[in-house]
């Protein structure tokens, strides 16, 4: 290896774009999801799956938010956004929000939440 | 054990918004582990002379890296803070952040609180529960939270309280005031 500085890797930047991960579209099919809404693997992977999805896949074994996805994978939110309208229009995933409805206006949970943050 | 597995984790989020360099970065970092959330966004022309921004005039994306943080209470119930992009020209990324939200913390310098009025209008308008936080920056003049009431023109129930980001006991009664806050707001509409 040289001693003079190069980029390796990462620091080269990406190799592939990320919007021509998702042939240049912005908007999820169906519905946008919520940045906090949980994402679930419910299907097993095929071997026609891209290197994120499979990514995506292994990171929802176990239920992770879209946005913890994003960090995870280091790709722009608005990526893994269509990246998952894909794969749950293919059963793959399972997308749930809960910020929108119930948990915001209910009681008992935002008790929990105030005792939970003055116990940190 | 089953019927705990399978229920669906609850996730709440707290938005963390005021004027640029208030100190959103240092509160979300003060209180959970700080991740960059990496959004790639449009630029308008608007951003134009307001950042610095020569030499990329031709520049229409940019990626935004958003403040985000997590706070898990328990297994199941997590809360996501996310520092709103501080640019007008990020304000459409807002509507989307705002959505289901818990409530708002508004970080407010006394030395320039114009820079706070877009956010305490845009919060008291789409009904988000908010407190305002004023951070004490060193060698700032000390204001009191009346003054800062007055000059913000608050509805009195907004909760106004003095702090230090940096300071995560001071973080952490800021996050608690703002529950508190939303849990008022909604008994009182119940």
């Amino acid at each position: 290896m040289s001693d003079s500085p190069q980029w390796f890797d990462e620091e080269a930047g990406p190799l592939v774009r990320p919007y021509a991960l998702i042939r240049g579209r912005t908007r999820s099919s169906g519905d946008a999801f919520d940045l906090v809404a949980t994402v679930r693997a419910i299907g097993e992977p095929t071997g026609e799956l891209g290197p994120e999805q499979q990514l995506i896949l292994r990171a929802a074994r176990s239920p992770i938010s879209v946005a913890d996805l994003a960090v995870e994978l280091d790709l722009p939110v608005g990526v893994v956004r269509v990246l998952l309208g894909d794969m749950r229009d293919h059963g793959l995933i399972s997308v749930t929000s809960s910020s929108a409805g119930g948990a915001r206006t209910n009681e008992r949970i935002l008790k929990e939440v105030i005792n939970g943050l003055r116990a940190l | 054990m089953d019927s705990v597995l399978s229920e669906d984790p609850v996730a709440l989020k707290i938005l963390i918004a005021g004027g640029f360099g208030v100190g959103k970065t240092t509160l979300v970092g003060s209180i959970s582990e700080i991740k960059p959330l990496r959004t790639e966004e449009v630029l308008s022309d608007r951003g134009i002379g307001v950042d610095d921004l020569d030499g990329v005039e031709a520049k229409t994306t940019t990626t935004v890296a958003m403040d985000f943080g997590r706070i898990t209470i328990r297994e199941g119930l997590v809360v996501y803070l996310f520092g709103t992009p501080g640019q007008e020209r990020f304000w459409f990324m807002w509507d989307e952040l705002s959505y289901g939200a818990l409530g708002a913390v508004v970080i407010a310098d006394t030395r320039r609180l114009t820079d706070c009025f877009p956010s305490v209008d845009y919060f008291e308008q789409r009904g988000t529960p908010f407190v305002v936080a004023v951070n004490c920056f060193d060698g700032a003049e000390q204001h009191s939270v009346d003054d800062v009431r007055i000059a913000l023109d608050l509805d009195d129930d907004v909760p106004v309280m003095l702090c230090d980001v940096r300071r995560r006991t001071s973080a952490k009664e800021v996050m608690i005031t703002l529950v508190e806050h939303s849990l008022r707001t909604l008994t009182s509409a119940n």
